[in-house]
């Protein structure tokens, strides 16, 4: 495909210009169902703002992030893996596990820094055991995630079936610090920590090594094995980095609750793949944005936010809206994928 | 004799059947009378009934997740299309002046059942006509079902009184659970209609290649769409099952994570998610035993909350042992000891089309 797009480069530049390649950024695949996306956001903050009374504010575009913080390293990681074509059912469970492992490490007199380390290893270490069951045993990724969510799930449940809360101070002061970020506006460590995770996860995806084969990956998995790219420790790996990521994303979560509880975050992997589609990650993989993803996650978030200010609305038809915003995405990919065959 | 017991056990379902005999065994020796089967009013009563009965409604999907398999998709809807069955289901009753009027039941329930069918038509049309991904396509629907269950019953759950309807849970047919009584029916009809014409082979063969089947001349669009609404009328008979066994319908949690289970079972039973061959009595097994399972560790003495860690081992076990790096390591193995000198050359090797 790209070699088709190649040799239509030349003729349609000399043919009509800078106009055509305009064009081509619109209908294309790859940046298409980001900029509608975009385009979604801004209309539904613009519509927001004329429908209720103080929705204009820059704290009500901020809690976006500060609510949804975990749930954007969430969306990190899960980009990762459907860029390969694969994907994670096990990150809701996870995120679950690792606010509980925080949880018990924290009442057992393990220092804060300690119960973090211990948590993201072992959360990598899921995400490698899942990998290494796909890869070298080729298990269907959705089983094998499937299996995945199961154990960590479980595992939950034979930590504590209680509640556990968290008291160990440095957890608290992360819950409760803001940063004022000028007038009354500000943000919690959270959303740095994730919009790091964001940072650090673009640069991977679009300046390293790792993050070309990942692309090249679920472009063609053949055509990688051809080339003589990694494809087995690339494989492995995206599971790791999505393990590490509901790793991240489970302990902002219990700076979010402070909490651990066996029940938590049950669906959360729903809200993640929602978030990857609509934020333009093709499902079959090749093209995508962890950009993307975060924007698709600040669309989910802004539902949540209108369905609460228009309040006659009940909370349930959140999942119909997401439901239907997922269809109409999908159906855009497909006619976009289309016209390029 | 013994030509029949090397093909069965290099069959598919050999490990699946060695597991389930295995938690029997388990099972037997933690609670002697495990097997015992006893009659009560002409009802039979025991520990297999109880699996025999809990297993209905997950047996019920497993057969429409089989096909649905088969022909290398997947429907994630059918929790969400359960629900929806049961909250119209309690919403009709509850709404209607006469809930014990076995007309009234008959009404409701069949009206349940024709709206799970004109889901399953949605869910078709997304896949055969709009050509969606199916684990993508069903997702809309899994997303957003639950919300239009919990529109349904207004977030509350409905406790349901009628007397017919609860027949569907708790009734009996000639001594065994109307429950597994609809799902054994279901399972033999279904196994007569694809075996007994050509329609299993369209499924597979659809499964296998669609644009070959295409070209052979087999409608494929029509086969899928039939296949996701035959899927998604047996979730929301299974939701009906469900529902009159609790008597509610509770929005939230009624089949949560029963699409896991079926394609678990479908896969346990040696069922490919990559399409193709398919086996019902495959998918019998597997529903056995994930029932087996979790009663085995009610039986065993192991606290109930570990329940999913040990479905975790045993997915984990049946995929290992199912995958075809671990059986070629041990055909390899095999041949070496039957044959001091390895002869690599004349190894058959499977290739793998990948899609």
């Amino acid at each position: 495909m790209s070699n088709t797009v190649m040799e239509r480069l030349p003729a349609n530049a000399a043919t009509r210009g800078t106009l055509s390649a305009g064009r081509r950024i619109i209908t294309s695949p790859k940046y298409a169902p980001v900029l509608v996306t975009l385009g979604l956001f801004i209309a539904m903050f613009v519509s927001g703002g004329v429908r209720y009374d103080n929705f204009w504010s820059p704290q009500v575009l901020l809690n976006l992030f500060v609510d949804n913080a975990y749930l954007i390293v969430l969306a990190v990681g899960m980009t990762f893996v459907i860029l390969t074509g694969g994907i994670d059912l096990s990150v809701g469970s996870v995120i679950a596990l690792s606010a509980m492992i925080c949880a018990k490490l924290l009442e057992a007199g393990v220092p804060a820094a300690g119960v973090i380390a211990v948590t993201l290893v072992a959360t990598s270490l899921l995400g490698l055991g899942m990998g290494l069951m796909i890869h070298v045993f080729k298990v269907q990724p959705f089983i094998a995630t499937l299996a995945g969510m199961f154990l960590a799930r479980g595992l939950c449940y034979v930590i504590s079936e209680a509640s556990i809360s968290i008291n160990d101070p440095f957890f608290v002061s992360m819950a409760s610090t803001r940063i004022p970020l000028g007038g009354s506006a500000s943000i919690t460590i959270s959303v740095i920590i994730a919009l790091l995770v964001v940072a650090i996860a673009f640069y991977v995806l679009h300046y390293s090594r790792f993050g070309r084969t990942v692309y090249a990956l679920g472009g063609s998995e053949q055509s990688g094995t051809l080339m003589g790219l990694p494809v087995g420790r690339t494989k492995v790996l995206v599971y790791v980095v999505s393990g590490l990521c509901s790793g991240i994303s489970g302990v902002l979560y219990s700076f979010y609750t402070l909490s651990g509880y066996s029940l938590t975050a049950v669906g959360t992997e729903l809200d993640a793949i929602a978030a990857v589609v609509i934020g333009g990650t093709l499902l079959t993989g090749g093209y995508g944005f962890v950009l993307g993803s975060a924007l698709g996650v600040l669309v989910l978030g802004l539902i949540q936010t209108m369905i609460s200010y228009e309040g006659t609305l009940s909370s349930w038809w959140t999942r119909i809206f997401i439901g239907g915003l997922l269809l109409v995405f999908i159906v855009l990919q497909k006619v976009l994928t289309r016209r390029r065959n | 004799m013994s030509a029949q017991l090397r093909n069965f056990t290099g069959s598919r379902i050999f490990w699946p059947v060695v597991i389930l005999v295995g938690l029997v065994i388990v099972d037997v020796i933690a609670f002697p009378g495990f097997l015992d089967i006893t009659v009560k009013e002409g009802h039979l009563f025991g520990a297999p009934i109880d699996i025999l009965r809990n297993g209905a409604p997950t047996l019920l999907i497993g057969v429409g997740m089989t096909l649905v398999i088969a022909t290398r998709g997947i429907d994630l809807s059918v929790g969400s299309i359960a629900a929806i069955s049961g909250a119209v289901v309690s919403a009709l009753l509850l709404n209607s002046p006469t809930p014990d009027n076995p007309w009234t039941v008959v009404q409701a329930v069949g009206i349940a059942l024709i709206l799970g069918f004109i889901l399953g038509v949605w869910n078709g049309t997304l896949v055969a006509y709009l050509k969606i991904q199916p684990i993508i396509a069903t997702l809309i629907l899994m997303t957003a079902g639950r919300g239009v269950a919990m529109l349904i019953t207004e977030g509350q759950i409905l406790t349901l009184h009628s007397k017919p309807f609860e027949w569907f849970g708790s009734g009996f047919i000639v001594g065994f659970p109307v429950a597994v009584v609809i799902a054994a029916v279901v399972l033999i009809l279904t196994m007569l209609v694809v075996r007994r014409s050509a329609l299993g082979m369209f499924i597979e063969s659809v499964g296998i290649n669609p644009e070959a089947s295409r070209q052979a001349g087999i409608r494929s669009r029509g086969l899928l769409l039939g296949i996701y609404a035959f899927c998604a009328l047996l979730a929301a008979l299974a939701g009906l099952i469900i529902t009159s066994d609790q008597t509610a319908a509770d929005a939230n949690n009624t089949g949560l994570f029963i699409e896991l289970d079926a394609i678990l079972a479908v896969v346990i039973g040696g069922t490919s998610l990559m399409g193709g061959r398919f086996s019902l009595i495959g998918t019998l097994v597997g529903v056995l035993v994930i029932q087996t399972l979790v009663t085995t560790v009610y039986i065993v003495g192991i606290p109930p909350v570990a329940t999913m860690v040990f479905k975790a081992v045993v997915v984990i076990a049946v995929s290992l042992l199912q995958s075809p790096t671990t059986n070629e390591k041990f055909a390899n193995w095999r041949k070496d000891r039957r044959r001091p000198t390895p002869t690599k050359a004349i190894e058959p090797k499977r290739e793998k089309v990948s899609a």
